[in-house]
């Protein structure tokens, strides 16, 4: 379904301050649904944001670089700056924010317990991203997604911190609390 | 960035038709490059034809070998099965690409079709061929370290990103492209093309054809294929050089048959045919490999900054082919410390940065 009159080049330019393109989308996010009104190039992370008021993912690099808002999208770790959040109309995206069940203790997700037993941050500001980052990953080994360090791709997968390193290289930590991260994980692997 | 408007057609022809009717529409698939590119100025299109829901999204067997919607999320495609035991090369280009986050966002066509990491291009405040005919090409004497050595113009020394691509060149895939006109077979190695004067045509597409599927011939020499990649960091960059490397011998411990495609050295992937051929019924021992490299290198253009390419070309290549030698012999695919093992002449020669 195409919700925007389609781009006519030899007529009114849509490309003009007086006409920015909108569209309406609705995100379920932590349990809740959002419909929201959005011009088409609304990031996911700014929709999230700005237009939800949801600043548990944040903006580090913008670029796609840095892991910072990483999300749950649909069940899979998912970056929100190189997303438009117009794609993604139906998505339900859990931020970090809303990990923890109902009923887990001190409402932390047991990640976000282990990146405190650990020490597995100091600013915190990626920490939301490597939270998310790390439950998803858990998912993934634990379906048998082979990574770059896996040595038999046919084996079952083992979560040695060669792969959990590896598997989390998409999250940068500029204060390099990687060492209480790495330990977060491995125990939330079971190690 | 410029405003523009989103569409998300119903069907793979109703965006074809879409884009090939406005020179302002593009195709958006997973994001990863295009968003950024918006951002960035890069990429000013006035409306974003969305493919990424389209069904194009199952990894099939055939009677030839194996189909890949275009819509395959590169982890996907990475963990499919009947690509871990058939095409392994083919999962570890993937696995060495991006990070877990962009891998499960990234698709299959929209990785072919990624455009160079070059820093001039990605900046619009600097000249570039590419991203502005004409306006020179600020890389020649600039930043130079991932410029190209192979099949580059003076107009031109970007070299192609994927390493998926690089793998698929190898391993003779061919792109199933959607036309106004109807459906055509692309080789992967005729998808794209070198710089010449006009850098700014990377591929044989033409504006509004979509890749819909990769399709991948079942051989035992892609089920005897790897991928090696070498980076400035361990994980999460873009290479260096990389090998796609595929490999089977005779009972005498000659080359029976090989494959070899190299990324980081060209504005496409450069399948390695002379080397391929300086190889085939000789035993793949290290001067044969360094020798077969050098023959590749015949034409290659060396400047400062790309120099340290010509070795880490050697020894990446001769890692590559001892791993699935190493293999080939029984030997696990590496050992406990992730080093490669099994290698006819020592490992010394190659060193896969991780």
């Amino acid at each position: 379904m195409e919700h925007v009159a389609a781009h006519h080049p030899d007529h009114e330019s849509p490309h003009t301050a007086e006409h920015v393109p909108e569209q309406g989308i609705t995100l379920r996010i932590d349990g809740t649904d959002h419909a929201l009104t959005v011009d088409t190039r609304t990031t996911l992370l700014d929709a999230l944001r700005e237009r939800a008021g949801n600043t548990s993912p944040k903006k580090g690099c913008d670029h796609g670089q840095c892991g910072s808002c990483t999300v749950l999208l649909d069940g899979r770790r998912h970056l929100t700056c190189l997303a438009l959040a117009v794609a993604y109309d139906g998505a339900e995206i859990v931020t970090a924010a809303g990990l923890a069940g109902p009923g887990e203790e001190g409402d932390l997700h047991p990640v976000q317990q282990a990146f405190i037993t650990h020490d597995g941050f100091q600013c915190g500001y990626c920490t939301p991203g490597q939270v998310c980052s790390a439950v998803g990953m858990l998912e993934e080994a634990g379906r048998g997604a082979p990574s770059h360090v896996t040595a038999d791709l046919e084996a079952d997968v083992e979560l040695t911190d060669e792969e959990i390193r590896e598997r989390m290289s998409g999250n940068l930590c500029r204060c390099g609390a990687y060492a209480g991260i790495l330990g977060a994980i491995r125990e939330s692997a079971g190690r | 960035m410029r405003p523009l408007t989103y569409a998300a057609p119903a069907t793979a022809a109703e965006a074809v038709s879409a884009v090939s009717g406005d020179p302002q529409s593009r195709f958006l698939g997973g994001g990863t490059n295009l968003v950024d590119h918006l951002k960035l100025g890069v990429s000013t299109p006035g409306r974003l034809v969305d493919i990424s829901r389209l069904p194009l999204d199952t990894v099939e067997q055939t009677e030839a070998g194996v189909r890949i919607g275009t819509n395959v999320r590169n982890s996907d495609l990475a963990a499919h099965p009947l690509l871990r035991s058939g095409w392994p090369g083919v999962s570890r280009a993937l696995l060495a690409g991006a990070s877990g986050q962009i891998r499960n966002q990234a698709t299959t066509g929209g990785n072919l079709l990624q455009r160079t990491r070059c820093v001039y291009f990605q900046d619009v405040t600097t000249p570039c061929n590419k991203r502005e005919p004409g306006s020179g090409c600020s890389a020649l004497e600039g930043y130079g370290r991932y410029n190209a050595v192979l099949g580059a113009s003076e107009a031109c020394v970007a070299t192609h990103p994927s390493d998926l691509a690089v793998a698929l060149t190898a391993l003779d895939a061919v792109v199933v492209v959607l036309g106004p006109e109807g459906e055509r077979r692309v080789p992967m190695a005729d998808l794209h093309t070198l710089p010449g004067h006009h850098p700014e045509i990377e591929t044989t597409l033409s504006h509004g054809e979509l890749i819909t599927a990769v399709e991948l011939p079942a051989t035992p020499l892609a089920r005897q294929s790897t991928y090696v990649k070498t980076r400035d960091r361990a994980s999460y960059a873009f290479a260096l050089v990389s090998v796609a490397a595929a490999l089977t011998l005779d009972d005498d411990g000659t080359v029976a048959d090989i494959a070899l495609a190299w990324g980081g050295v060209a504005h496409k992937p450069w399948r390695a045919t002379r080397a391929e051929a300086g190889l085939r019924g000789r035993r793949p021992d290290e001067p044969a490999i360094a020798a077969a490299v050098e023959d590749e290198l015949q034409g290659a253009a060396f400047a400062p900054d790309t120099e340290y390419k010509r070795p880490l070309l050697r020894g990446a290549t001769t890692a590559a082919l001892s791993r699935l030698l190493g293999g080939l012999d029984g030997t696990p695919y590496g050992t406990p410390d992730g080093r490669p093992g099994g290698t006819p002449g020592g490992t010394s020669a190659g060193e896969e940065s991780r």
